[in-house]
């Protein structure tokens, strides 16, 4: 019989899967985003492949985290609208494992999508050879760390008007050690230096952050879910 | 153990009332202090070898990058009490220190840009230092827009207590990622600040701002803090007291 | 310890980096001053709306009172 824990964590896991599906077109939109404004790169900078190899993994990389960044308010506000938030605090489980699912569920609708799709962008983008396996090596873990953080940001906003704008600005420094790493596992595999390095380096941030944020989160929705 | 004299300095009208006694003289140690400093560091000390006089920015720039630092851990301690103890008076202190704190990192980025132009020849250098200095600014606006976008007075407390720690937890982390970032990219190991050893004669006027620094910070948090004091607490007998008191003494100026 | 320079003219131009000294020093002194001078008017403004808030309350007080 499983514990009442882990159970929070798949009840919760399935219940916003389920809620995405029902919203397809919503739940697409940062993947579109970060396939449309890849766009903009070409168009704003210049279309010479060589210009665009020197720069191509920090545009994907800066395009995730913007994609992920403008998803992560999506994450506590639907539920704070319907009063779903409030019975989840007022519910005997412990808040972590709810809180854990619903952020899987965030990556697995966000962040995978990215990871799989950023080859594309690499071809769009005149990405090295070299640099695609480090670059969804460090988007699948590096989202992941984004949609951890972006709902520690998600939780404080939650009960405010503009919380979307304010959430990307209370986010940002936290994120900038994620991109640091990020896109220099990239930009390791293009020079063909060891980039397990620092994608071990985003690994241990992403433990860090799972064992971290959900805590923080949690105490955090107990607190300012009253404005 | 007695621990009264620890409640006790969590009494708005107790700090309100030591303030009020201690600030004048407060205030005119951190003038003496700063104007010393300054005339002594910009007109007495000797000018660097390499840079020339330029280098005098130092004498703003080391303490307002200290004090941005120290602000931040300030105002996240502060929180951290307010949190653990509930003392209202901690979480006034932490709203007061977060727009000091943002004005002297903007002030260290400033004086560091200025001061990078006649040594390196531009205004700004993504180099480790610098580029955590700007962090630490987006660190203070994310707590201070938290602050004044709660309408509950409690919720914003709380909220943006937890924002100054989270972003006190970061803090070393950002730095040692953008310090690897930058020797990532810069092999060249240019020490673009100064020297560690300093002549004592270029050092001990720093030290004065330094010193005449933190009294100005001090200062300056209990300013705010005392306004901070009268808004939150304006149902209470003493600030009506004291209210009524100063509108009579305007009246009585008037005529 | 002495006078580094030979006049005040010549502390101003600090052979060329006066532009960038003197900016820095008038910024600081700018920001350092106005984060003294704003919370002392706030206190001012602060404590005149209280005292107007609580002359409206008595006085408002008293007409009911005296309605009574």
């Amino acid at each position: 019989m499983r514990s009442s824990a882990s159970n929070g964590f798949c009840a919760y896991l399935r219940r916003d899967l389920r809620l995405s599906h029902r919203r397809l077109g919503e739940a697409a939109s940062p993947l579109i985003f970060f396939i449309m404004v890849s766009t903009l790169v070409p168009l704003g900078i210049t279309p010479d492949p060589a210009s665009l190899a020197l720069v191509a993994s920090g545009i994907i990389w800066v395009l995730a985290l913007l994609a992920t960044m403008l998803s992560a308010n999506d994450l506590f506000a639907a539920d704070y609208q319907d009063g779903s938030l409030e019975q989840l605090l007022i519910s005997p489980q412990v808040l972590v494992m709810p809180v854990l699912g619903k952020v899987t569920a965030h990556w697995l609708v966000t962040g995978l999508p990215l990871t799989i799709v950023s080859p594309l962008l690499g071809l769009m983008l005149s990405l090295p050879e070299a640099g695609y396996l480090p670059m969804m090596a460090s988007l699948a873990l590096g989202t992941a760390c984004l949609s951890l953080l972006g709902a520690v940001g998600a939780a404080l906003t939650v009960s405010l008007q503009k919380g979307g704008m304010l959430l990307a600005l209370v986010v940002m420094p936290l994120y900038m050690p994620v991109i640091i790493f990020g896109g220099a596992t990239v930009q390791y595999g293009i020079d063909g230096l060891a980039w397990t390095g620092p994608l071990a380096i985003l690994g241990a941030m992403l433990a860090a952050a799972v064992a971290l944020c959900p805590l923080a989160i949690a105490g955090v929705l107990r607190l300012t879910s009253i404005n | 153990m007695n621990w009264t004299w620890f409640y006790r300095l969590g009494s708005p009208l107790w700090f309100y009332q030591t303030t009020t006694r201690w600030l004048p003289w407060l205030s005119l140690l951190a003038i003496v202090l700063l104007s010393t400093g300054l005339i002594w560091g910009l007109g007495f000390a000797p000018q660097d070898a390499k840079q020339g006089n330029s280098f005098r920015i130092i004498y703003l720039h080391v303490p307002t990058s200290f004090l941005a630092l120290a602000g931040y851990f300030l105002m996240a301690a502060a929180g951290a009490i307010g949190l653990i103890w509930k003392m209202k008076l901690s979480y006034m202190i932490m709203k007061s220190a977060a727009p000091i704190g943002a004005a002297l990192t903007f002030l260290a980025l400033f004086t560091g840009a200025v001061w990078g132009k006649p040594t390196w020849g531009s205004y700004w250098v993504w180099d480790a230092r610098i580029t955590s200095m700007l962090i630490l600014l987006f660190l203070y606006f994310g707590v201070l827009a938290l602050q004044y976008a709660f309408h509950n007075e409690e919720a914003g407390n709380k909220a943006s207590a937890v924002l100054a720690l989270v972003g006190t937890v970061n803090i070393p982390i950002i730095y040692k990622s953008v310090d690897w970032w930058y020797t990532l990219h810069q092999p060249s190991t240019i020490k673009l600040t100064s020297a560690p050893s300093m002549h004592p004669d270029m050092f001990q006027p720093l030290l004065v701002m330094i010193l005449g620094f933190y009294c100005f910070y001090v200062v300056a948090l209990c300013l705010f803090t005392r306004v901070e004091i009268l808004r939150r607490e304006r149902k209470t007998a003493w600030v009506g007291e004291l209210a009524a008191r100063s509108s009579k003494e305007i009246e009585s100026d008037k005529k | 310890m002495k006078f580094q320079f030979q006049d005040l003219s010549q502390m101003l131009t600090m052979d060329g980096h006066g532009v960038y000294v003197w900016s820095a020093v008038i910024v600081t002194l700018i920001i350092i001053i106005g984060l003294i001078v704003r919370p002392l008017l706030q206190h001012k403004v602060v404590l005149n709306q209280i005292a107007q808030d609580l002359a409206r309350e008595k006085l408002r007080k008293k007409v009911t009172g005296e309605s009574n």
